[in-house]
């Protein structure tokens, strides 16, 4: 019989999150020159409209065929389909509060109750003032699979469009609101 | 490209934490909460192939003195010199192996070498604050820093930040991913501390504060905090085909 441990409680990352965080390679799922890539841009606000300039994201997603090189991906964790690609992405903001991640699309996941999951990235949101990261999904515009997703159809109508990225000139925008109108959806996992 | 679609697919899945495990969003002692917590209520979501995989970063993201704070500059940092030891496991007890721990702090006189850190504390040219380590195969890490110096915020009068070094967790998939903070026992500021205290269950609390280990002190060089940290747990699922990689 194994032994049952309280987790260790979250914590906030503080105002100086970025001495301990940053990775000069940080933002870049995929290297730069990557077929495909684009830049996955966003702000962060608070529930006043400011600038969280003290946050940082973390991005973690499928491979462009759907695939993780991880032992718990039953389907056998699989090399990726891109060179360099790492899956993960760590992005901290700006003095405007702007994040940006350099990546490709990933492909559509089988889901466990059967069908299918339409493409997205996870995001953690880490911040002062945030006592435990949040997290969010990624959501990319005029997918057909976001119809019938099974995430996207456990979250109210009028909140979808909070996981929902816009298209820009070179990628994506994901704005999140912390708190207030049209605040982020937020999920327990 | 393959498509398994067709068969059924069985995921391991992670136990949900207690309620009382982790400090509640909104937690207005901590003034910052206020404007930043989400109002709405999170949204269940069943863990999927996204939530049980998850960034196994490896050596790579090592330098040869990351694990030791007080030798990355041409002198030695100023300070109590400390060693910092403990093992990262789930909540079954289980070693989490080969897991990237990344660790910061304040300096011996309680300042960030941070540009926004503006408590006028003497800087330490020969400490940086940051540190990193990987897990061995049996869920050991070990840090040599400096004991961190307590410093004033402005959250409420008076108001000092307990002694802390920031604790940053991968674990072996997205629902393990934690950041917490290491106190020192008996620190007298905790009273005070509503970061600390926002976590309700005090025996959860007490999970955040490291135990002092005079058996890994080393004799005329270095005290010793003896730090576990608990990931959460798989659930008990019965797993049909493949055994659980171990």
């Amino acid at each position: 019989m194994s032994e049952r441990l309280g987790v260790t409680p979250a914590q906030t990352v503080g105002p100086y999150l970025h001495i301990g965080l940053h990775w000069p390679d940080g933002p870049y799922v995929v290297p730069e020159g990557t077929a495909g890539a684009f830049w996955l841009r966003g702000s962060i606000v608070d529930g006043t409209g400011a600038a969280v300039v003290d946050a940082m994201v973390e991005s973690w997603q499928a491979d462009p065929d759907g695939r993780f090189d991880h032992p718990d991906d039953p389907r056998g964790a699989r090399p990726p389909a891109v060179d360099g690609f790492r899956g993960f992405g760590r992005a901290e903001t700006d003095t405007q509060g702007r994040y940006a991640l350099h990546t490709v699309r990933p492909g559509p996941l089988p889901a466990p109750e059967g069908g299918t999951e339409a493409p997205h990235l996870t995001l953690s949101v880490f911040a002062r003032g945030l006592l435990h990261r949040l997290v969010t999904r990624v959501y990319f515009p005029g997918e057909p699979g976001n119809a019938a997703d099974p995430v996207l159809r456990t979250v109210e109508p009028g909140r979808r469009d909070t996981l929902l990225a816009r298209s820009t000139a070179d990628g994506f925008q994901f704005d999140i609101r912390l708190q207030g109108e049209h605040e982020t959806v937020f999920f327990a996992v | 490209m393959t498509q398994d679609t067709g068969r059924k697919l069985v995921l391991p899945g992670y136990r949900r934490d207690d309620v009382d495990a982790h400090p509640p969003l909104l937690s207005p002692g901590y003034g910052s909460t206020v404007t930043r917590a989400p109002r709405q209520p999170l949204v269940f979501l069943p863990q999927r192939l996204t939530e049980v995989t998850g960034p196994l970063l490896g050596e790579g993201r090592l330098g040869e003195l990351d694990h030791d704070l007080t030798r990355q500059h041409d002198g030695e940092a100023l300070g109590q010199r400390i060693i910092v030891h403990g093992r990262v496991l789930d909540g079954d007890g289980r070693a989490v192996p080969h897991t990237l721990v990344e660790i910061w702090q304040a300096n011996a006189a309680g300042r960030y070498r941070h540009a926004a850190d503006t408590w006028p504390a003497p800087l330490d040219p020969h400490f940086t604050g940051v540190g990193r380590a990987l897990t061995d195969e049996r869920g050991r890490y070990h840090f040599v820093t400096v004991q961190p110096g307590a410093y004033p915020w402005r959250n409420h009068d008076n108001a000092w930040r307990p002694a802390h070094i920031h604790f940053s967790l991968f674990g072996r998939a997205f629902t393990q991913r934690l950041v917490t903070q290491m106190y020192f026992p008996g620190d007298p500021l905790f009273f005070q501390d509503p970061v600390f205290n926002a976590v309700r269950d005090p025996r959860a609390r007490q999970r955040m504060v490291a135990r002092y280990d005079h058996a890994a002190t080393r004799p005329e060089w270095a005290l010793a905090y003896e730090f576990d940290i608990v990931l959460r747990g798989r659930e008990a699922t019965v797993f049909e085909g493949e055994d659980d990689d171990e």
